[in-house]
């Protein structure tokens, strides 16, 4: 916009004869440049106006990243089914996804379903945008609770009310070099922090690998679920306080910093370039990664690599192993706007049910919520994906309020300041506290409020 | 000359439907901002007005207590005080290259000089991904041959900064070139004539004649460049996502991030409105400073 500025302005100042000239000039060019904004604005206006009158045979869903790309061929299923329903798939990008969505309702203009990653539902609850499923659920024949990982369900319940039925799950896990682990005598990987920290000081002292572990510092999977191993509930007094200055939270961060100063991670290469590539060129042995890495380690890694690799739980502090992990995944949820409940919820019955849930797995290699899909495709039997179902048992949500993103945010920049060197852990959980409690005021006062 | 209200009839009806648009798209929105950065509109007011409070200057006070906010504004007038004397420099240099009777193939070369500016930002970060890329990148191969060891440009937090400014004077300095070039051709050729008569050296004549007479010019190139760098985002949206440890996370990405991804939208209107501010002060010091000079 300032490039169309200057263009006019320039071309003024090359015949600046007289002052009129200049300001005719001027003048011609705005009015041109105010109408040419009109006058897309009243066409979008006139076609909002056109699409408002939908039609009540049609289902909206908004999909995002590969589960888009994917339900095509479900969606004609269940058209299949129901010829009278018609469901139009919108695919939107992840990176863009949360911006859409808060413009979408801010603009009333919300799918009946939507693909919504589970730490955002609280959010959206709080918005009173998306529709509670209890009474649905009740009456439903296909959707059986028992079914699903109690921890992954766990993150659809806002305050016992249910908001989310959900579609695929996702953990954090160890990927590791299974061959490298096993010549320095390890057949599992270890089962604590403190054995695996050992094993990558030899793996790194033996020239096994340049670093032995690769933890990208753009993430707060890795040092929330840490933290919550260590008994952390990260925020406190009904999540209105930020509670990182206790010793749950600082032991596992001074665990990270440890895994630094020992540079036993590249410091800086937030983007390794080709993470499969470094894998395979003996970069790093150990990785924590989600269960979309099953298959792009199998579809980018060459084939003399695909023996040389394998996943292991989460390991713990002490105590309980696998350790805990993150609950991720998507789930479905529907708007409250939408004037097509009836069949949005045939829909969600439909996308959940085993041999569904087994076709969506064999199209997007998202792992299934529903563990009955899991039988059915023999997942228990392939070790890898296995070892993701034992995970899935130990999970853990985040805490489920709507400041979550922006709280998860700050974790990962301060502890990415810590790693630099910049601050101790005691700085990260008091500078955490100050911009943690400052960020929770809303929220405290929206208690108060309504405590009265 | 009396004012007659019947003779500017017809001029503002004509003006009307171009006031009115800009009424309703342009200040009515920017006096909403200005309400809404006293209020601390959030996602829960989103929701429910009747959450939202009038706060006073406390989004102001709030943002200058964030150490954040000082983040963004020394990143941005980093960017700024290279960047800008930076591009302008270069697109001098190339704009007398181009206009010089010595060089051949001009078409080509402006040609070359131009296409990063009309190419998409996307596509170029991309190329520029690979190039700054720590392990296998060009840059960092064709720094090997002169014996510097790599280094991790776009995630070093000391570099990161630099390379987004190499890459936005690249991709931006064919613009201001163009502009230079038509000032250098407006130059009469006689006053070179003088010049070399008087016995002017190429030095003598670049600072006497080119330089004065690209005055204008180069204040109206330097005003542009300077409110464009100060909007500095594309960059780090599409490059670093501010990151590394927030250096390269400027004004406006901080503001977008605000009200966009976290939709605090009093907070993030608080923040444009001291960006205004800013871009506002810089603006009349220069023209204050360029009218000095005509004078």
């Amino acid at each position: 916009m300032v490039r169309a500025h200057s263009m006019e302005k320039c071309c003024c100042q090359s015949k600046r004869n007289t002052v009129s000239q200049n300001s005719f000039c001027k003048k011609i060019k705005n009015t041109d440049f105010y109408l040419l904004i009109l006058l897309p604005a009243l066409i979008l206006f006139f076609n909002a106006c056109h699409s408002v009158e939908k039609k009540d045979h049609v289902i909206d869903f908004w999909a995002m990243g590969v589960e888009a790309q994917h339900l095509g061929e479900l969606v004609t299923v269940f058209e299949q089914e129901n010829p009278e329903l018609h469901v139009r798939v919108q695919a939107i990008p992840w990176s863009a996804a949360h911006e859409k969505l808060l413009t979408a309702y801010a603009g009333n203009s919300t799918p009946d379903l939507c693909q919504l990653g589970n730490t955002w539902i609280p959010e959206f609850v709080i918005l009173n945008a998306i529709e509670p499923l209890d009474a649905l659920l009740k009456t439903s024949a296909d959707i059986d609770t028992a079914q699903y990982f109690s921890g992954i369900w766990a993150t659809n319940e806002i305050d016992g009310t249910l908001y989310g039925i959900p579609w695929y799950v996702d953990t954090r896990l160890l990927f590791y070099r299974k061959d490298i682990f096993e010549e320095l005598g390890h057949s599992t990987a270890p089962t604590t922090w403190d054995d695996l920290f050992d094993l990558s000081l030899k793996i790194q002292n033996e020239g096994k690998t340049e670093y032995a572990f690769y933890l990208p510092l753009n993430g707060w999977h890795e040092i929330v679920a840490m933290a919550m191993q260590n008994g952390s509930t990260l925020l406190k007094d009904n999540n209105s306080y930020g509670d990182f200055d206790a010793p749950e939270f600082q032991n596992a961060l001074r665990f990270f910093l440890k895994l630094y100063e020992h540079q036993l991670c590249p410091l800086g290469m937030n983007a390794i370039s080709n993470l499969y590539q470094s894998f395979a060129d003996d970069y790093f042995a150990i990785y924590i990664s989600g269960p979309w890495n099953l298959g792009e380690f199998q579809k980018r890694l060459p084939e003399f690599m695909q023996a040389k690799w394998t996943v292991a739980p989460m390991p713990s502090f002490a105590g309980e192993y696998p350790g805990i992990s993150t609950a991720g995944g998507s789930s479905i949820v529907m708007f409250k706007n939408s004037e097509n409940k009836a069949a949005a919820w045939k829909l969600i019955e439909f996308l959940s049910r085993p041999e569904i849930q087994t076709r969506f797995y064999q199209l997007s290699g998202d792992l299934p919520a529903n563990t009955s899909a899991w039988n059915i495709l023999g997942l228990h039997q392939n070790e890898r994906t296995e070892v993701f179902f034992q995970q899935l048992h130990h999970v853990k949500p985040t805490p489920r309020i709507p400041e979550w993103e922006q709280i998860a945010l700050k974790i990962q920049q301060h502890v990415e300041a810590m790693v630099y060197g910049d601050i101790t852990p005691e700085e990260v959980g008091s500078r955490l506290n100050i911009e943690v409690n400052r960020l929770l005021e809303k929220r405290r006062w929206l208690l108060e409020r309504e405590r009265m | 000359m009396k004012f007659k209200w019947q003779n500017y009839n017809a001029a503002y009806l004509f003006l009307s439907p171009a006031m009115t648009a800009i009424f309703i798209f342009f200040f009515l929105p920017v006096l909403a901002a200005l309400v809404m950065s006293f209020t601390d509109f959030d996602i829960y007011s989103l929701g429910d007005i009747s959450r939202a409070r009038f706060v006073g200057f406390s989004n102001y006070i709030d943002l200058f207590k964030n150490p954040l906010f000082w983040k963004a504004l020394g990143n941005t007038g980093y960017f700024v005080l290279v960047g800008v004397p930076l591009s302008i420099l270069i697109s001098m240099l190339a704009a007398m290259a181009l206009n010089s009777k010595m060089l051949r193939f001009k078409p080509f070369f402006r040609l070359t000089f131009f296409l990063p500016v009309v190419t998409t930002l996307v596509a170029v970060a991309v190329i520029w991904r690979y190039i700054y890329q720590a392990r296998f990148g060009l840059l960092n191969y064709l720094l090997s041959f002169v014996g510097i060891n790599p280094v991790d440009w776009l995630g070093n937090p000391r570099w990161a900064m630099l390379a987004l400014i190499i890459m936005a004077v690249w991709k931006g300095f064919g613009y201001n070139m163009i502009i230079f070039v038509a000032g250098l051709q407006n130059i009469p050729e006689t006053l070179y004539e003088a010049a070399r008569l008087d016995g002017a050296n190429g030095w003598q004549e670049f600072r006497n004649v080119t330089l004065p007479m690209l005055a204008q010019t180069t204040g109206f190139i330097t005003i542009t460049t300077l409110i464009g760098y100060c909007q500095f985002f594309a960059e780090p949206y599409v490059m670093t996502d501010g990151g590394p440890l927030n250096s390269t996370l400027s004004i406006v990405l901080m503001m977008y991030k605000e009200g966009f991804k976290f939709w605090r939208m009093g907070y993030s209107a608080a923040i444009a409105f001291i960006l205004f501010g800013i871009i506002l002060i810089i603006t009349l010091i220069q023209l204050r400073i360029q009218k000095h000079h005509e004078i």
